[in-house]
């Protein structure tokens, strides 16, 4: 069974059609991209998949289970994580604070275990405490988790943004344009990183991206979406090559 | 040792108000505003946790008091009381000693579940929806209090007096000061630790980004039900304690003005920080006492007090920090932000 399948996804807001019959399998372990022409559909196929918005026509299923229906937070608990375009921490909260709130679809205790502070929730609160901390020293943002998320630097802001997906332990992690807003330097440590956390913690990821240097130095398979629909898949040699490809993206050439 | 320290001063005032109260060293009056200040803290914190930390607007939080007032007022005078309500009492009056404080928290927990009810249509969209909703409940909550004839309607309900003097029959101790401040106290402590529990920050999460929260895991639905019941509940507590304290209340007392009380407390404070809304409910309490020679000039000081504080400081006296982080050096006393936590 594959780990993660998209089929004939196929979604309209009122009479648009964002993203037409959109299919796609991990067998797991893969590092995929998706990448196209600026408003093409790739973040709407993330938020479908995320239960942020339900689609039309089509299934998404996670090792064989179905994720039609599902709110968000039901998604993220069956092992999809995911970060955001542009960079969505809770910025009032510590940077600690931000780790901790992702625990939150698989806390032990409820509302009365916090209230009483039961023993119950003292170990589970002590586990949390720690496990948030160990993912930020991995991040190497272990020296910022008294400071509030605003306060960061941006590119510091991308890693705990990563930090706290990671702390969900997903099965597959979502990337949406983590090189976004970044210098030459920056991106070249990125690609190093998404590499790093990639065998690290055994993962599979699914990248949008802008920045072909990134796209092409990481990812194994590339999928092309244009005005909602996939014009070509393959490696990033063939991708390169590929007519519709350089179109899409740069014009028809007028003889 | 200085993590205790906190405690350690709400421990001796309590001591301290209940103590002079009890040797008569304070007048009624004193005393009176005294235990006004708990109930007003009450309700400030526990608005604070709807419209400060969750950042929905809440704006008929008077509406909860009176759930728990009348509530917790027929329940005692029913009881202990014999009267031309409910005839004779059921129970003996001396046993309110002991069964007061749980008829109280029953009346809480009445209000919650009001609490519940308008949390489960004006949850689904985000938005003004709360504040209308909230707005209506209040209304409608003192209407059909005003046309339920039986329990006094507009004229209003007493016998709480007789309620508080049947305890106090039993052992002469100010009651309601001590009950006032121990739920004053544990209304505070309820709210510290939801709001620094990784279940309850889900709603600051709620406040900065809200898609966010949803998709990283934080079940946004029940986590705005938790937060908007504890607030309602807390506020039915203060409004049980309230009527206890006065001794008659009518729904006049509970209109949208007392919910504006509240909701100045909680932006005067600042939204976010739990000091802050300790700190305005003192200081809104007192400030309105000392202007009462003023008589109706009084109205037009203080809204002109809260025009300058929006003008110069929008955020509150202490909007989204707590006490310790604006003084630093109430932490070597009292111990820091995380200290103080661990303690509570």
């Amino acid at each position: 069974m594959p780990l993660f399948e998209v089929s004939g996804l196929t979604h309209f807001f009122g009479g648009l059609k964002a993203v037409s019959d959109f299919n796609l399998t991990f067998e797991g372990g893969e590092l995929m991209g998706l990448i196209g022409p600026n408003g093409a559909g790739k973040t709407t196929i993330f938020n479908l998949v995320c239960g942020v918005y339900h689609p039309t026509h089509g299934e998404v299923r996670i090792e064989g289970r179905n994720l039609a229906g599902l709110f968000p937070h039901q998604v993220t608990a069956m092992g999809i994580a995911r970060t955001f375009q542009n960079i969505r921490l809770w910025p009032e909260m510590t940077v600690l604070d931000n780790i901790r709130v992702a625990h939150n679809y698989r806390l032990s205790y409820g509302f009365l275990d916090a209230m009483f502070q039961t023993s119950r929730y003292r170990t589970a609160e002590k586990g949390i405490d720690r496990t948030a901390r160990e993912v930020l020293e991995i991040m190497g943002v272990r020296d910022y988790a008294e400071e509030l998320a605003k306060n960061l630097p941006y590119g510091l802001q991308r890693k705990v943004e990563i930090a706290r997906a990671l702390i969900i332990r997903p099965k597959l992690l979502l990337l949406d344009e983590p090189s976004a807003g970044m210098n030459l330097g920056e991106k070249e440590a990125l690609i190093g990183l998404i590499r790093w956390i990639r065998k690290e913690f055994n993962l599979t990821i699914w990248l949008i991206e802008h920045e072909m240097r990134v796209v092409m130095n990481l990812c194994e398979k590339i999928q092309v979406l244009d005005f909602g629909e996939t014009i070509a898949h393959g490696t990033p040699e063939e991708i390169q090559g590929n007519p519709r490809v350089v179109e899409a993206y740069l014009g028809k050439e007028i003889d | 040792m200085k993590q205790y320290s906190l405690t350690l001063l709400a421990f001796l005032f309590f001591i301290l108000a209940v103590g002079l109260s009890w040797a008569g060293l304070l007048s009624s009056y004193t005393q009176l505003v005294l235990m006004f200040v708990g109930v007003n803290i009450m309700m400030s914190s526990s608005l604070n946790l709807v419209n400060g930390y969750m950042g929905e607007f809440s704006c008929g939080h008077a509406g909860f008091m009176a759930v728990g007032a009348y509530t917790t007022s027929l329940l005692t005078v029913w009881f202990f009381t014999k009267g031309s309500v409910f005839g004779p009492n059921l129970l003996p009056p001396a046993w309110a000693t002991v069964l007061f404080p749980f008829i109280l928290l029953f009346g809480g927990l009445i209000a919650a579940l009001v609490g519940l009810l308008v949390a489960i249509p004006s949850f689904r969209t985000r938005g003004d929806y709360l504040a209308i909703i909230t707005l209506a409940v209040n209304y409608i909550v003192k209407s059909a209090i005003e046309n339920i004839q039986p329990i006094g309607g507009a004229r209003g309900f007493m016998g709480m007096g007789r309620v508080v003097n049947g305890m106090r029959e039993v052992v002469d101790i100010p009651w309601m000061m001590i009950w006032t401040w121990i739920f004053a106290f544990l209304a505070i402590l309820l709210i510290k630790r939801f709001v620094s529990s990784t279940y309850g920050k889900g709603i600051i999460a709620i406040r900065d980004d809200e898609i966010a929260a949803e998709i990283m895991g934080v079940n946004t639905q029940r986590a705005k039900m938790i937060a908007f019941m504890l607030s309602s509940g807390l506020a039915g507590l203060a409004g049980g304690l309230f009527a206890h304290i006065l001794g008659y209340i009518n729904p006049g007392s509970f209109t949208i003005m007392k919910s504006t009380e509240a909701l100045v407390m909680v932006y005067l404070g600042g939204m976010g920080s739990l000091s802050g809304s300790v700190l305005s409910a003192v200081l809104f309490t007192l400030i309105l006492e000392f202007l009462r020679p003023l008589q109706l000039y009084k109205w037009v000081v203080v809204p002109l007090i809260l025009i300058l504080l929006m003008l110069f400081r929008t955020e509150g006296l202490l909007g989204h920090r707590e006490l310790t982080d604006v003084f630093p050096r109430l932490k070597r006393i009292f111990g820091s932000r995380e200290e103080v936590h661990a303690a509570l």
